[in-house]
C-alpha cells in the first residue's frame, strides 16, 4: 500500500471527506459504512447529505434528518444539506439580521441566488461545510457527495467565486474556505467507482480534474461492488473439466440433472468477473500515489444496515492503516 | 406487435430517461438500431457524453449538436443483415448549443457581444445543470421542426432526478419571466427607484459586492432583448413532449433505489399525461436462477457436498480427464468438496439477487406488455455489433 507524504494521517483522522462517484455506484453505502467505523472508534461524526435523497438515513435505518443535525446513534450525527437554510444561517450569523425581517427579500434572494449564480450555490454547501469544520462540534465531516458531474464545480467554487465576485464578504470568507479545503491534512476526497467502463472511467476523469482544477487532496479510490473471486487456479480448473460432456453424466447421475443449472450460473459468475477484471485492473494502476480499495459484491443483504456493516468491515480491513494513523 | 417493435413504429421522437448509471446512454444507441433495422427510417441519436468506448463504436469523435451518419456497410456487418434504414448519430454540446441560441436571438451584434462575455452568462451556459437539460430540449425541438429526421431517440442529460428534464422548459420560461428579475434590473434601469429597495441592496451588496449585483443586472437586461421569443420558444418546446407521437423509454437496473425513482418519473409522466412507450429494465439477471428445483438442489448441496464430492470422484474413476490433473487422491477429494460447495453457494447467491429483482419487475405498476428485460450481458459494448446484440433483446423483449 502506497504511502506518501499527505497520507501519513489517516483519512477519517481528517476533518471533512468527500465521498463521491457516478450515481449508482454506492456512494451512499460507503458514506455511511465509514460514518458508522468512525463514530465506533469514538470519532464525533457528522453525515452530511448533499444530494438529501434520504438515501443514508434509508441505509442507517433512520429518520432522515433536516438541515439541523440529529443525532441519529452515539457519536453519530446526520444533516440534510439545504442551500436556502445555509444562505439563512449565513446571514443570521454574519449579518446579525433578525431572520423574521428577512423572510421576504430572502426568499426573493435565494431564488436569485440560486438560479442565476450557480457558483453562489455550490459556495453555500462549500461554505456551509467549512463552517462546520472551523466550529468543531465535530471530529469528523463525512460528505456524501453529488456525484462526478458537479463535485469539481463545488471543490473548485472558492476559486470561481472570485471570478464572479470581486468584491463583498462573500469573497473575503472564500479565504478560509480555501484554507480548510485544500489543506491536505484536514480535506480529503474518496472516488467511488463500480467495474463498469462508464463509472471507471468517470473516477479516472474526475481524480485528473480533482489535480487540475482544484488544489483538493485526493484520499483514495474504492472500486465497489467486485465480484468475488469464485475459484483458485485449481478449482477452476477442476471445475471447467465438469463440462465436459462424460464428467456431466456422470455428475449428472450422482448428484441431480439439475445440477447443469447450478454449473451454469457459476459460468455466468466467472464470465461477470472475467468482464471487470480489467475495468478493477485500469484503476488499480492508475496511480501510484493513490490508493485503491476493492469492496465485494454483497449478496443478499438489501439495503440495510446489515450492508453498511459488512462494507463498513471489508473497508477497515481493506484499508486499516490508511483510515487511522493512531 | 407490441413493445419496442410498434414503438419504434408508430413515434417520432423517443426521450430515454431514468436514473444514472443504469446504461441509459447505451440503449438509446441500441434503440436507434433497432429502429433502423424494423422501421427503414432515418434515426438520429442525440446523446450527451457517451461512454468512450460506445462513442467510438458508432464513430461519434468530435461530433456537435449536428448529426453525421453512420456508415451503412457497419450497420448492415453488425446486424449480419442488409439494414434498410438510415442512422444518424449527435453529441449535445451545452455551451456551444447555448452560443447558437444566443446567435439566434440576439436584436443585433453588439447584444450577442455583450452577452456571451458577460461572466453570469458563461457560468450558467457551461455549468447550470438545469440548463443542459433545457439546452437538450431546445436542441430536440430544433431538429424535430427541420423534419430532417423521422424518428429522433433523445438521451437524457445525467441529473439529479430523472424529473427535472420533463421540467426543464416550464423552469426557463418562468425563471425569464420571473418579477423578481424585472426587480432586480430596476437599478439599473431607473436609479430614482433605487431608493425604495435600498434594504435589499444594501445587504445583497454587502454579500455579494456591487460588481457581481451589476454582472446580473446586465445579464438580465441584455437576455430581455431576447426574453419574449424565449419564453414563446420555451413553451412550444414542452409542447412537443406531449405530441402522441412523443413517447417516453423509462430505463432502470433491478435494484431498489434505481427501480424507486424510475416508478416516480412513469408516475410523474402520467400524472403530466405524458406518452410512456416502455419501461426497460437493464442488467438482469437470468431466469434460471429462480428455477426452484435447481435453488433446492443448490440447499442440498451445500448439505450433502462431502458425500457427493466422494460419490461423485468414485462413479468417475474412470474418467481421464480428472486422473490427468495429477492431483493427489486426497487432495482431489478435497477439490471436489470445494468445487460442489463454491457452486451451490455462488447459486444460492445469485438466486437471492434474481429472486429480489423480480419481486422489483413485478411491484412496477405498469402493464406487462409495456415492459422489456434486458439480460445481464457478458461483454462490453465496445462495437456497433455488439451494440446490435443488445438491440437484438430489444426488439424480441416482448
Amino acid at each position: 500500500m502506497p504511502s506518501s507524504g499527505s497520507n501519513s494521517i489517516g483519512l477519517l483522522d481528517r476533518s471533512l471527506v468527500f465521498i463521491t462517484g457516478k450515481g449508482g455506484v454506492g456512494k451512499s453505502s460507503v458514506t455511511a459504512a465509514l460514518g458508522l467505523l468512525a463514530a465506533k472508534a469514538g470519532k464525533r461524526t457528522l453525515i452530511c447529505e448533499v444530494d438529501a435523497k434520504g438515501d443514508v438515513a434509508r441505509l442507517l435505518d433512520c429518520e432522515p434528518s433536516g438541515f439541523e443535525p440529529s443525532e441519529i446513534r452515539e457519536n453519530l450525527f446526520l444533516m440534510a444539506m439545504n442551500t436556502e437554510e445555509a444562505l439563512r444561517e449565513y446571514l443570521r450569523i454574519y449579518l446579525r439580521l433578525p431572520v423574521v425581517a428577512m423572510l421576504g427579500p430572502l426568499a426573493k434572494t435565494f431564488d436569485f441566488v440560486a438560479n442565476a449564480a450557480p457558483g453562489v450555490q455550490e459556495i453555500l454547501v462549500v461554505g456551509k461545510l467549512c463552517y462546520e469544520v472551523k466550529a468543531s462540534k465535530y471530529d469528523l465531516i463525512l460528505v456524501d457527495a453529488t456525484s462526478t458531474g458537479h463535485i469539481v464545480s463545488q471543490l473548485a467554487s472558492p476559486r470561481g467565486i472570485s471570478e464572479l465576485v470581486r468584491l463583498g464578504m462573500v469573497k473575503d470568507q472564500v479565504a478560509w474556505m480555501e484554507d480548510i479545503l485544500y489543506d491536505s491534512l484536514q480535506t480529503s476526497v474518496i472516488v467511488v467507482a463500480t467495474p463498469a467502463e462508464t463509472p471507471i472511467n468517470e473516477a479516472l476523469e474526475l481524480a485528473e480534474r480533482i489535480d487540475l482544477e482544484t488544489e483538493v487532496h485526493l484520499g483514495a479510490l474504492v472500486v465497489n461492488k467486485v465480484m468475488p473471486e469464485l475459484f483458485s487456479r485449481s478449482e477452476e480448473e477442476f471445475f471447467t473439466a465438469l463440462q465436459d460432456p462424460r464428467v456431466a453424466k456422470v455428475l449428472n447421475r450422482v448428484v441431480s440433472s439439475d445440477i447443469g443449472l447450478l454449473l451454469k450460473g457459476s459460468s455466468a459468475a466467472l464470465e461477470m468477473r472475467r468482464c471487470a477484471a480489467p475495468y478493477v485492473e485500469r484503476l488499480m494502476g492508475s496511480s501510484e500515489t493513490v490508493p485503491v480499495a476493492l469492496l465485494p459484491l454483497m449478496f443478499g443483504e438489501g439495503s440495510g444496515m446489515k450492508l453498511v456493516r459488512d462494507l463498513g468491515e471489508a473497508l477497515a480491513a481493506e484499508w486499516d492503516e490508511l483510515l487511522w494513523q493512531g | 406487435m407490441a413493445g419496442i417493435n410498434s414503438l419504434v413504429e408508430r413515434s417520432k421522437i423517443i426521450i430515454v430517461a431514468g436514473p444514472g448509471g443504469v446504461g441509459k446512454t447505451t440503449l438509446a444507441a441500441a434503440l436507434g438500431l433497432t429502429a433502423v433495422d424494423l422501421t427503414g427510417k432515418k434515426v438520429l441519436v442525440i446523446t450527451v457524453d457517451p461512454a468512450k468506448r460506445l462513442a467510438d463504436s458508432l464513430g461519434l469523435v468530435g461530433l456537435t449538436s449536428k448529426g453525421s451518419q453512420v456508415s451503412p456497410l457497419d450497420l448492415d456487418e453488425a446486424m449480419g443483415h442488409k439494414v434498410s434504414g438510415k442512422l444518424y448519430v449527435a453529441m449535445l454540446d451545452a455551451k456551444s448549443s447555448w452560443d447558437e441560441l444566443v446567435n439566434r436571438h440576439a436584436p443585433d451584434v453588439a447584444t450577442r457581444q455583450k452577452i456571451l462575455s458577460n461572466p453570469i452568462y458563461r457560468n450558467i451556459s457551461s455549468r447550470f445543470v438545469q440548463s443542459h437539460d433545457y439546452i437538450a430540449m431546445e436542441t430536440l425541438y430544433e431538429l424535430y421542426r427541420s423534419s430532417q429526421y423521422d424518428l429522433i431517440v433523445v438521451d437524457t442529460p445525467p441529473s439529479r432526478h430523472a424529473i427535472d428534464f420533463l421540467d426543464a422548459p416550464s423552469k426557463m420560461a418562468d425563471f425569464f419571466s420571473s418579477k423578481l428579475l424585472k426587480w432586480l434590473t430596476l437599478p439599473a434601469r431607473n436609479r430614482l427607484l433605487m431608493g425604495m429597495f435600498k434594504p435589499f441592496y444594501q445587504v445583497a451588496d454587502k454579500i455579494l459586492g456591487a460588481q457581481f449585483l451589476s454582472d446580473v443586472a446586465e445579464f438580465f437586461l441584455l437576455f430581455e432583448s431576447m426574453y419574449a421569443g424565449f419564453v414563446e420558444r420555451a413553451k412550444s418546446v414542452a409542447g412537443i413532449l406531449e405530441n402522441s407521437s412523443t413517447s417516453f423509454v423509462v430505463v432502470s437496473s433491478p435494484e431498489p433505489v434505481p427501480m424507486t425513482e424510475a416508478e416516480f418519473f412513469v408516475s410523474a409522466l402520467d400524472a403530466r399525461h405524458l406518452h410512456l412507450g416502455q419501461m426497460v429494465v437493464n442488467r438482469v439477471l437470468p431466469e434460471y436462477f429462480r428455477d426452484p428445483a435447481a435453488i433446492l438442489l443448490a440447499h442440498q448441496v451445500q448439505d450433502d457436498y462431502e458425500r457427493l464430492a466422494k460419490e461423485f470422484l468414485k462413479k468417475g474413476a474412470s474418467l481421464d480427464l480428472i486422473k490427468e490433473s495429477e492431483v493427489p487422491p486426497v487432495r482431489l477429494e478435497a477439490l471436489a468438496e470445494r468445487v460442489l460447495l463454491e457452486v451451490a453457494d455462488s447459486f444460492l447467491n445469485f438466486s437471492g439477487v434474481a429472486t429480489e429483482e423480480a419481486e422489483e419487475i413485478s411491484r412496477l405498476p405498469i402493464d406487462e406488455e409495456l415492459i422489456t428485460l434486458i439480460p445481464h450481458l457478458n461483454f462490453d459494448v465496445s462495437d456497433l455489433k455488439s451494440l446490435g446484440k443488445v438491440a437484438g433483446h430489444l426488439a424480441v423483449g416482448d
